[in-house]
Parts: C-alpha cells; structure tokens; sequence
C-alpha cells in the first residue's frame, strides 16, 4: 500500500510538472487577455476537482446510510472516505475561488461579482464548511449519521442556488459578465487543461488518501477504546 | 375516528404554546427588535424603505425563527420525551410534520403582529399587488421553517446547539431567502414581476418538505 502511494505520488508529481510546463510555455497565449489567461489551467481544474470529490462525498454519505445498520465497518469506511472527499472538496473550491478572484481583478478589474457562478460557488463553500462544523460539533456515534443527512441536503441544495442566482441575474444583468471561460477555449489551448486537470485530480486522490487513512485510523483508535473501556467495568 | 398522528403533535405543540406563549412573545419582540435596529441604522428614506423593507422583514422573520426553533426540540429532551417519541409506533415524518405546521402557525402569528407596526416604521406604501404578499411570505416562513424544523431537530445533540443551527440552516436556506427577498420587494416597489419568485418558492418547499419528511427518521433514531 506504501509503495503503491509513493509510486501515485512520482506519477502525481510528474503529471503536474508536465501540466505546468504545456500550461506556461507550449501552448499559446489569449488573444484578448494575454499571459494572464493562463490563469485558467489552474482555474478550471480545481472546479473539475471541486464536483469530483463533492460527487464522492454524496455517494460515500449515501453509503453510509445504506450500510449503517447491515455493515458496520463497510459504513465506517464510506464515512471516513465521506470526511476525506468533502475536506478535499472544500479545499478545490475555495482555490477556485481565490484563482477566479484573481483572474477576475486582472481580467474585469474587480475582485469578486454577484454572478450567478460566483454566488453558488460560494454558497456550496458554505454548505460544506456546515458540514464540517456538524462533524466536529456533534459528538458521539450518530455524528456520522447526522452528518450524512447534512451532505445529502447540502448537495441538493446545490441545483437550487444555481437556478435561483442565474434567474436573479438574468432579471438584473450585471453589467461586468463575459461569457464562462469554457464559452471560447480554443483547440489549442486544450493539452494544457486536460494535463493540469489529470494531475490536480491525481493530487486531489493522493491527500485524500491520507485523509482517509487517517480517519480510518481515528476511528479504529475509538473503537478500542471504547472497547477497553468496556472490559475494565 | 382515529386523527392523524401529526394532528396529535400538532395539537400538542399548539396547547403547550397556548399555555406558556413562549416563542410567540420572544420570537415577536427579537423581531421587532431587528426592524427598529435596520431601521436606525439605515434612517431610510421612503423609496429607499421600499427597496429594503421587503428584505429587512424576510431577515427579521429569520433570526426571530431560529431563535424559537432552538426552543421548539429543547422543550421535547425534557424528561426524555424524544425518547419516547422514539418508541411510539407513529411514523418520525408525522412528528416532523406536526413540528412544522406549530412552529408555521406560530411564525406567522407573529408576522401577522409585525405586519401593521413594520408598515408604521418603515413609511409603506407598496406600489405593487400587496395581497400577493399572502403567497410570498408564507411560502418563504414555510421554507424557512421546515428546514430550520429539521435542522434545529439535528442539530439538538450537538454540544453547542445554539450556534449549529444557523450555520447549517442559513446556507441550505439562502435560495429561498433570495427568492423571499426578491418576491416581496417586487411586490412593494411594483417594478417587477414577483410570480416568477413565488413559484420558485413553492417548488424549494415541496422539494425540502419532501425530503425533510424522508429523512427525519434517519434524525431521530440517529443512534440505533
């Protein structure tokens, strides 16, 4: 299993600096935006991280829910990987944010607008931040449960916050909106986004891997000293 | 005849509202207590108020709510009365349901109250069809309540309930309060269309009342 990560790790590692070298000096440069287009190879791949391990989140917690009562330790395991894929989640969304931030002052001169991406991007960061809140507030076994409830409501709400805020800004057109950044790639640009999407997600993997198996070690700590405490009475 | 089960819990809460009054009055005075604060903040004018009247109620609505909702499952851990919700053969959606419709009865008693003063505050005069606000402000305090029912309901075991439910429920809230927000301020400045708002506002109510109902029991028996 070490090796097996250690080898993911090279190959991570790898992806990544081939994705950086196609991204920064192979493929060319925008036409109306310049070298800060190349923004964009980072941006898009940590959106495309962000839906991965959000999905995974959902599926693990629905999982769980399923197993919670027939399978235990097959439940235990789709929580910790529940735990493991939202953090991830989390941590993609709130790059993308920072990265379109900082696209979006050169590029619109601003730093942030209520557009409809934006303020859902925003409201999902929320949602799962929540979910990481029930995690570490609710205490004992039904934690888990509960917060399985949370990431199943949280991703529904999702399709909701979309329509909603794309709705409120097509009745307000904002007057600094360029059509998506996925309106106009052109062909070229295309092998540097799929080597830097392959590898932030093969990072996404790897960090998840250890989240995982930290987790999972957490609760088998747990689990023994729940034990011990037992034999002792 | 035998009632139905959420009847009974409804009943219930309603007769234990009834006697101690507790969430209409503090609910009632928070929330006046939000609109006199907006107000000397913002010292709006009157074209201004119509913008941001409509809002400033849907916001008050919602801190007052979730300021009652702490009190609606707290009253039910005394003497362990979730526990014997727990081994009642009636279904955990019935329970949820009855919850909903006594702390929607409540809510909107309290803005019924608030109706007359907040128009008084804020100098009111809608331009825009006010009696479509019968549709949008129950539809958002519905919204609002049957996630915060079920939140608040979750949210009970933690070690520091208070503070959990509004972090859960606010971003899981945000697109009715944008719909809320957005239908009663067309309806008091009469410049856009509220209906479009309206219908979203049922459509996220059917979804979550749906859902909310299907995964209660996970909530209440969380233990097992």
């Amino acid at each position: 299993m070490k090796a097996l990560r250690w080898i993911w790790l090279v190959l991570t590692l790898a992806v990544l600096a081939n994705g950086f070298r196609v991204a920064m000096y192979v493929v060319p440069i925008d036409r109306d935006q310049g070298e800060i287009s190349r923004i964009l190879y980072y941006h898009v791949p940590s959106w495309c991280g962000m839906a991965v391990f959000f999905a995974l989140n959902l599926v693990c917690s629905l999982v769980y829910l399923a197993l919670r009562n027939r399978n235990q330790a097959g439940a235990l395991k789709a929580d910790a990987l529940a735990v493991a894929s939202a953090e991830m989640g989390v941590v993609y969304c709130l790059i993308g944010m920072t990265t379109g931030s900082l696209w979006g002052r050169a590029a619109w001169g601003i730093w942030w607008t209520w557009d409809a991406r934006l303020t859902t991007t925003l409201v999902l960061w929320l949602i799962y931040v929540a979910y990481l809140l029930v995690r570490r507030f609710v205490t004992g076994p039904e934690m888990r449960t509960l917060a399985a409830v949370v990431a199943v409501f949280g991703y529904l709400d999702v399709p909701i916050v979309y329509m909603s805020t794309r709705w409120w800004r097509t009745q307000h057109p904002a007057p600094v909106f360029f059509g998506g950044p996925n309106s106009g790639v052109d062909p070229s640009m295309l092998p540097a986004l799929w080597w830097n999407m392959a590898g932030w997600i093969m990072w996404g993997i790897f960090i998840c891997s250890l989240r995982y198996t930290a987790e999972y070690r957490h609760q088998q700590a747990e689990k023994h000293a729940a034990q011990e405490a037992l034999e002792r009475v | 005849m035998k009632r139905p089960y959420f009847l009974l819990h409804l009943a219930k809460d309603l007769r234990l509202e009834w006697r101690s009054k507790d969430a209409i009055n503090s609910m009632l005075f928070f929330a006046l207590l939000v609109v006199v604060i907006f107000s000397l903040a913002f010292d709006p004018t009157r074209a201004v108020s119509r913008q941001i009247a409509g809002p400033i109620l849907c916001v008050a609505i919602l801190f007052a709510a979730v300021s009652a909702l702490n009190q609606a499952w707290a009253r039910e851990l005394r003497s362990s009365v979730l526990d014997a919700h727990r081994m009642t053969p009636a279904p955990a959606a019935s329970l949820f349901l009855g919850k909903v419709i006594a702390n929607f009865i409540f809510v909107s008693a309290v803005e019924l109250l608030l109706a007359p003063l907040f128009a008084i505050f804020y100098n009111l005069h809608p331009l825009g069809n006010v009696w479509l606000m019968l549709l949008a402000v129950p539809a958002g305090t519905w919204a609002i309540l049957v996630n915060g029912t079920f939140f608040a309901a979750l949210s009970i075991r933690s070690r520091n309930r208070e503070l959990l439910l509004p972090l859960i429920l606010f971003p899981i809230f945000m697109p009715a309060l944008l719909g809320m927000a957005l239908a009663t301020s067309a309806i008091l400045s009469g410049e856009t269309d509220p209906a479009w708002w309206i219908e979203m506002l049922f459509g996220y109510d059917v979804i979550f009342t749906t859902v909310g109902m299907l995964m209660f029991d996970l909530v209440l028996h969380a233990e097992d």
